[in-house]
């Protein structure tokens, strides 16, 4: 505050509560605060709480113990290489059929129905689809016995307890996701624009090339990233349908046995932010790439 | 409308339609394995079970202690439903109404729990909550499921409350309603529909959000889908089957209020809200 506001010299200047009220501040603003004291103290200070913490090690030591531990062990630090060779291939694969095929359902008039059964598997969440792939996937499953039936494989596919168990959990609940986001953009890019190339006799490859591409680029750089952090986070799917000790020993299988088996809050935490680093690190390349690319209007007069 | 008549145009769409058949036939497969298996005496080796029965029904409900479980569950979800539409409501209303210095940062503050995988932020905030002694009580897993639901309940509301024209709050105000009877018999009435949505979405999200109340439930605070992921955890301690009608009692349980929640919203809102963000 400064020093005007407490001068009683001024006598015919607007009050304290006035000046505040015409920046915006009265007491409907104060409405926000209950909101904001809760996200500061259940999801700011855990993690600043967490930050701190991962640098006091439980077992002694210097402030880097941690983190020296983390990467000087092979069963911790491949937990990073385990997690990436999951979730960057899942969220290629989600994103490439999500662009072609929100093309064409961009065009359906009743895209409720697809969107309603596509929303399923989110809802259901992770933990009853890995239950469902077990069975399904199974050696004995539906899945397996179709493909011998037709002839197609002589003896069933290992598809689950192992690295393709986890992908295809992260398929089915990450390809929907990836879907609506994609669709939400390429419905928000002015039809006229592609009549216009159309009409230029841009063929239908060009058009995606030439037109959407350049317009939808920071629109798939958000859903890569939103869609990648996702599948970077993996837990239930790792665990009840993958190798847990193994292949698909993820990060935050790694975090949780270090909060939980070893009571080792310390490096869990560690753990965390380490997670929470990568994912960054992959968010920011990605958004800065996206620079490279046509910024401007795309909407039209929607606006 | 362009409609490209090539065959090679019709071929590619023609593909696309089979993957989004693929994909579909899939899901619903995978979803029928888990309904047939609970109701099989005995499914070995063949398309289909030997015979059927509801037995399983009722031994996964006194194995599992599901009545137990629903209750807890319900409890918790109640109570996170009205929390978080008491402080979202609330929030987003100032953040519709007044344009303060800071108001970005506030609401990217909003936006960084909905953005961040729960894992991420759930293992901090498990360890502060059991520093704290919350964690393994009810209060504690209500607390966490709070941390992504009152920010998403504060996006929803901000453009459903930014459309209701602030004339009609000055003619209240004009009329000498003060704060809190302008909220209870001008705003809430016209904010119902906006606000019933918000929380059927709450709820929806709030049944199957296994991380954060995996990371801080203890035995007489887990939801279905804890109970659900450690008898999964546990298989071959418990017959399949009681385990799959488990899992059809958590879908029932999900599916209902789903099935609500489309009556009032479009599904791609269950998703998510990045769309209303403006893209940088």
């Amino acid at each position: 505050m400064d020093a005007v506001a407490h001068a009683p010299a001024v006598e015919h200047g607007p009050s304290l509560r006035q000046r505040l009220a015409s920046r915006g501040f009265d007491a409907v603003t104060l409405l926000v605060v209950p909101a904001a004291i809760f996200t500061l103290l259940l999801f700011v200070y855990p993690f600043a709480f967490g930050f701190v913490l991962s640098f006091e090690p439980k077992g002694g030591g210097d402030w880097l113990a941690n983190y020296r531990r983390f990467f000087s062990d092979p069963f911790l630090y491949e937990t990073i290489a385990n997690t990436l060779r999951l979730a960057i291939p899942v969220t290629l694969v989600n994103l490439l059929l999500a662009v072609p095929i929100a093309f064409r359902v961009r065009l359906m008039r009743r895209q409720r129905l697809l969107t309603t059964i596509l929303v399923l598997p989110i809802t259901l969440g992770t933990v009853l689809v890995a239950e469902g792939l077990l069975n399904y996937l199974g050696p004995q499953g539906w899945f397996n016995r179709t493909l011998l039936t037709f002839g197609l494989i002589s003896q069933p596919l290992k598809l689950v307890h192992n690295y393709w168990g986890v992908f295809a959990s992260l398929v089915i609940t990450g390809f929907p996701f990836t879907f609506l986001l994609t669709l939400s953009y390429v419905t928000g890019i002015d039809p006229a624009l592609e009549q216009a190339a159309a009409t230029l006799g841009a063929s239908a490859w060009q058009r995606f090339r030439h037109v959407y591409l350049p317009l939808l680029m920071p629109g798939f750089a958000i859903t890569f990233c939103l869609s990648f952090v996702q599948a970077f986070s993996v837990f239930p799917s790792a665990v009840l349908l993958g190798e847990p000790a193994g292949v698909t020993r993820v990060i935050s299988i790694a975090a949780a046995t270090a909060a939980f088996e070893e009571y080792d809050y310390s490096m869990a935490s560690a753990i965390a932010m380490i997670m929470g680093f990568v994912q960054l690190a992959i968010v920011v390349v990605v958004l800065a790439s996206r620079g490279l690319f046509y910024r401007g209007p795309a909407s039209g007069a929607k606006g | 409308m362009i409609r490209d008549t090539t065959i090679g145009s019709k071929l590619w769409a023609a593909a696309i339609w089979a993957t989004v058949g693929f994909f579909v036939v899939n899901l619903f497969a995978m979803i029928a394995t888990v309904v047939t298996s609970s109701f099989a005496t005995r499914w070995l080796g063949t398309w289909l079970p030997a015979g059927w029965t509801t037995r399983w029904y009722s031994s996964a409900w006194s194995e599992f202690q599901l009545w137990d479980v629903l209750v807890v569950t319900f409890q918790v979800i109640g109570a996170v439903v009205f929390i978080s539409g008491a402080l979202g409501v609330t929030a987003a209303y100032a953040l519709a109404r007044r344009d303060f210095p800071g108001k970005r940062l506030l609401v990217l503050l909003f936006l960084l729990p909905l953005l961040i995988p729960s894992m991420t932020f759930g293992i901090p905030l498990a360890t502060v909550l059991y520093q704290t002694g919350l964690a393994g009580t009810f209060w504690g897993v209500v607390a966490a499921n709070l941390v992504p639901t009152v920010p998403f309940v504060i996006l929803v509301m901000i453009p459903f409350i930014e459309q209701i024209d602030p004339k009609i709050e000055a003619a209240a105000r004009v009329f000498g309603a003060n704060t809190f009877k302008l909220f209870v018999y001008v705003l809430l009435p016209l904010l119902l529909p906006g606000i019933l949505a918000a929380l059927l979405l709450v709820l929806v999200r709030t049944i199957a959000m296994f991380e954060l109340t995996f990371l801080v439930a203890g035995p007489t605070s887990q939801t279905l889908v804890v109970a659900l992921y450690y008898s999964v955890f546990a298989a071959g301690v418990r017959a399949v089957q009681s385990i799959d009608a488990m899992a059809v009692i958590y879908m029932v349980t999900t599916l209902i209020w789903l099935i609500i929640a489309l009556r009032f919203v479009n599904p791609t809102q269950i998703v998510t809200r990045a769309k209303q963000q403006p893209a940088h």
